[in-house]
């Protein structure tokens, strides 16, 4: 199999219902546009707080995007699926 | 001093001593323990050093580890600055003393999407105070976030809950903000804040820099009302307080020599008041700085340390003058027991001038001060805070029991009395040294013109500055040519 085109992490704080929520829509919009070409980390800071100085993380949840560079950063639970793909740049602006 | 009266302190309130000259005694104690503090200010006014400082002095005096919080400058960046202050925060952070995050919100590479909250913060705060048991904590300046983030709404909640919780956590915080145009700060951190705000400020006055410190509110606590002038120096930030602080000194009895054949007698044969502040008034080439040399010589000569600040002559020069007067100042400096500060003049303004002197005092530890002249520090600065300065000065040398003796050059065609010094209120004691001229010769005249607590002569006397230095005597009757 070959790597992931689409490397995202997902940081959330403990299984708070809108870290919930963000993971469900994420994986919805992957599957949906990016299927077969992503992997999704869910990186939980409360078993893990020190990897949130890595990322800059402030708000939670955050959704990075390690790959394909450059790093974005979406934040928020993820509900808007249009800002989502505009985010990830799966989309450009105004594409639909 | 102007306090406010609104209680006294109530034995719930406990105070975290800042460690920071002065502010804990404008605070009678310090900062509130386990409650956020506001400071604010403009750009460049000294916030995020206050901040650190209490942070530094926090680990190092009273062993409180300290979480630096910064949202504006990166870790190096700190390191480095502080560095010149003589602050070595990597030892501190070695040594689990101090730890910083670096916050860092890049608004072009994010996206905003739906809810979320602050959470990340909150774990990384967590997470630094958990890592070195801090007890005191920075926040600098956290209204970067209004401009990496959008959700105002959120943001406000968050920081209602971040404040709440750094209460809960027991943890002695300074938040730091921006000046505001219509409020202290930009985004109103005040509304968060209910404990304590202090409020820096930097003014340009006479094309001198006069810090100031206020504070703006201390709840449950009395606090001095008053704007303090503060200065940034080589150890860090030294506010200094109403004179009437300092004012409980003893008053000496004891006697210590002027150095000067003749002059002793003149004082009740015992010479000036320890501890008191001598005043020697007089024109260019009167021997005004050879009166200080003197009197350092002769203090020197019995064990004494002594500082002089040379605020025209270069230390080579003064040692060099002062020998071909029979004075062999080097030998006091070679042993150590006399240092000579020359400082820069004026460009660096008053400010630096007295910041220089307290530093040299705290590390020279010397018993007899000579300030050489006085008028470089009155004329660098607008006479009424030149003046408050130079008291703020002479109170805590007489209050270390330190004897000062300062020379001031009179303006051509004032003389003595004559001039409206207001330096002569300071001064306990006051010599006039005036140039008579006889015939083809020009004679050094000294006389008393006060000398608090003690009858001191009232005649005038001739100076003489022989090989061998300074002499006064009775002016010898005269044949007129």
């Amino acid at each position: 199999m070959r790597p992931a085109e689409f490397r995202l992490v997902l940081y959330v704080a403990g299984a708070t219902p809108k870290s919930i929520e963000a993971f469900a829509n994420l994986k919805k919009i992957c599957e949906e546009y990016l299927k077969g070409k992503y992997a999704i980390e869910v990186v939980d800071l409360l078993k893990n707080p020190t990897l949130a100085k890595g990322d800059q993380i402030v708000a939670i949840p955050t959704l990075v995007r390690k790959l394909p560079a450059p790093l974005k950063k979406i934040i928020g639970d993820l509900s808007n699926t249009e800002k989502v793909l505009v985010g990830l740049n799966i989309i450009g602006k105004g594409a639909r | 001093m102007a306090t406010s009266r609104r209680g006294a302190n109530p034995p719930s309130l406990s105070k975290c001593p800042s460690g920071i000259q002065g502010l804990d005694e404008v605070t009678f104690g310090g900062l509130p323990r386990g409650r956020p503090t506001l400071i604010c200010g403009g750009a460049g006014c000294g916030k995020t050093l206050l901040a650190m400082e209490f942070l530094y002095r926090g680990a190092i005096e009273f062993h409180e580890p300290g979480v630096f919080m910064a949202f504006e400058e990166k870790q190096k960046d700190l390191e480095e600055n502080f560095a010149s202050l003589g602050f070595n925060l990597a030892a501190l952070i070695k040594r689990k003393q101090l730890a910083i995050d670096h916050v860092y919100i890049e608004r072009t590479e994010i996206e905003e999407t739906g809810e979320y909250d602050l959470e990340g913060l909150f774990v990384r705060l967590a997470s630094a105070i958990d890592s070195i048991g801090a007890k005191r904590v920075v926040l600098d300046t956290i209204e970067a976030l209004f401009s990496g983030l959008s959700n105002e709404i959120i943001l406000r909640s968050e920081l209602r809950r971040l404040f709440r919780w750094l209460k809960d956590r027991g943890v002695t915080a300074i938040v730091t903000g921006e000046k505001g145009d219509h409020l202290l700060t930009k985004h109103g951190l005040e509304e968060y804040v209910a404990d304590c705000v202090i409020h820096l400020d930097h003014r340009v006055q006479d094309q001198l820099a006069i810090r100031r410190l206020k504070i703006i509110k201390y709840r449950g606590s009395r606090h001095g009302t008053n704007e303090y002038p503060f200065l940034i120096g080589e150890n860090g930030i030294s506010i200094y307080p109403l004179t009437s602080l300092l004012l409980a000194g003893r008053a000496y009895s004891r006697r210590i020599s002027s150095g000067i054949e003749g002059l002793d007698d003149m004082f009740e044969g015992k010479g000036y008041y320890e501890a008191s502040v001598i005043l020697i008034s007089g024109w260019a080439g009167t021997g005004k700085t050879s009166f200080g040399a003197q009197f350092v010589d002769s203090a020197c000569r019995r064990g004494l340390r002594a500082l002089y600040f040379a605020f025209e002559e270069a230390p080579g020069q003064l040692l060099r003058n002062m020998r071909s007067i029979g004075m062999d100042l080097k030998s006091w400096t070679d042993q150590g027991l006399l240092r000579i500060a020359a400082a820069r003049v004026t460009f660096c303004g008053l400010e630096m001038h007295l910041v220089t002197a307290h530093e040299e005092v705290r590390r020279f530890k010397p018993q007899v001060v000579v300030i050489d002249p006085i008028s470089t520090l009155t004329g660098a600065g607008q006479s009424d805070e030149a003046k408050s300065m130079l008291m703020r000065l002479l109170d805590f040398l007489k209050n270390e029991g330190i004897t000062v003796l300062m020379t001031d050059l009179s303006p051509l065609g004032v003389r003595g009395e004559g001039r409206d010094l207001c330096v002569s209120s300071l001064s306990d004691t006051w010599i006039d040294l005036s140039m008579e001229t006889r015939g083809h010769t020009r004679k050094r005249r000294l006389t008393i013109l006060k000398s608090r607590g003690m009858k001191h002569a009232q005649e005038t006397m001739d100076l003489l500055i022989t090989d061998a230095g300074l002499r006064v005597k009775a002016i010898a009757a005269e044949k007129e040519d």
